[in-house]
């Protein structure tokens, strides 16, 4: 029954990801995320505020019960289907260990020194959760998808658009850990 | 009872982000450093499936389960946003280390702390649009 603990290869959860946009589309939807955050804005109501939360929400339901399924999914994998540990290149482990002080890789599936919920007490902590966050949602939103909007669905619909924003993702994340993580996360 | 197919959908999906260490910060920052080929095969196996479903679904005019056209509509044109927007995205995506899907599987997953993103995603979100109007599109 080992096997059942055992994290997926890339080729199971590529083409399974795959299967979920068509799911999606031929449920008459789309796949992409991050417009349940401006849906979420639309029923805390936002719309009284500014006209981009001005929008029927009720139609989006349908993609708040997705990210209520991923919750749910993800609270099964990890009580049932998981031993919680990702083991990723022990060359980054070690970098992760001298130049941060991470030393929870290849023992955790998330850095304890980071999303510990005992270190929320901790600003610095909380600010870079805080600040990750919005930047996430603020980008997505400027760049009107994420990765399941661009990389996956528009990438699929071979949409220029999705290919400029999805270089734009990488570029993003390559300026963070190559030239911001040492300012923030040096010792 | 409608909304169920889709909770299904969800939980699916949700699974398979944990299931293949796509919402593991240590996955993202791996691929930031082109150390392992993991999230790049499952980002690429997925994109080149789907390149290869959508032109079935186009060329045999396939229908959705209520025999309508399915959603493949084109992005707007446009540079800059995708651009900017897509940076100042990655920029968060590599500090959290989770994107708008892998954030509420691991809420569900029980990393509490993750919650924190959701809000500050929630106030990225608010804010833009309070001055989208004013940003380069």
């Amino acid at each position: 029954m080992e096997w059942i603990y055992e994290p997926w290869p890339w080729y199971v959860a590529g083409p399974m990801i795959a299967l979920t946009m068509f799911l999606l589309l031929y449920m008459g939807k789309h796949f992409g995320m991050s417009s349940n955050l401006r849906t979420m804005c639309a029923v805390g109501g936002a719309g009284k505020i500014s006209t981009f939360f001005q929008f029927d929400w009720k139609k989006e339901r349908w993609n708040l019960m997705v990210i209520v399924g991923a919750i749910i999914g993800g609270f099964l994998v990890s009580t049932f289907m998981s031993n919680n540990v990702v083991e990723i290149n022990p060359e980054i482990a070690t970098q992760l260990s001298e130049k941060y002080g991470i030393e929870s890789a290849n023992s955790a599936y998330l850095p304890t020194e980071i999303f510990n919920t005992e270190n929320l007490s901790n600003p610095f902590i909380l600010g870079i959760l805080l600040l990750g966050g919005f930047l996430v949602g603020f980008g997505a939103r400027y760049a009107g998808g994420c990765t399941s909007g661009h990389a996956i669905s528009g990438l699929s619909n071979l949409q220029v658009p999705s290919l400029i924003a999805v270089v734009g993702f990488f570029v993003g994340g390559l300026v963070m850990i190559h030239l911001l993580y040492p300012f923030i996360f040096g010792q | 009872m409608r909304y169920l197919k889709f909770l299904a959908v969800g939980i699916f999906f949700g699974i398979v982000m944990y299931k293949s260490e796509a919402a593991s910060w240590f996955r993202i920052y791996e691929m930031f450093h082109f150390a392992s080929f993991h999230m790049y095969g499952i980002i690429g196996s997925a994109v080149i499936i789907g390149i290869i479903g959508v032109q079935i679904i186009k060329r045999k005019d396939l229908k959705t389960v209520e025999n309508k056209e399915m959603h493949l509509s084109p992005k707007n044109p446009g540079i800059y946003r995708y651009l900017i927007g897509g940076i100042i995205f990655g920029l968060g995506w590599a500090l959290t280390g989770a994107c708008p899907g892998p954030m509420f599987v691991l809420a569900g997953a029980g990393f509490y702390s993750i919650l924190v993103v959701i809000v500050g995603s929630i106030l990225g979100t608010f804010v833009y649009g309070l001055l989208h109007k004013k940003l380069p599109h």
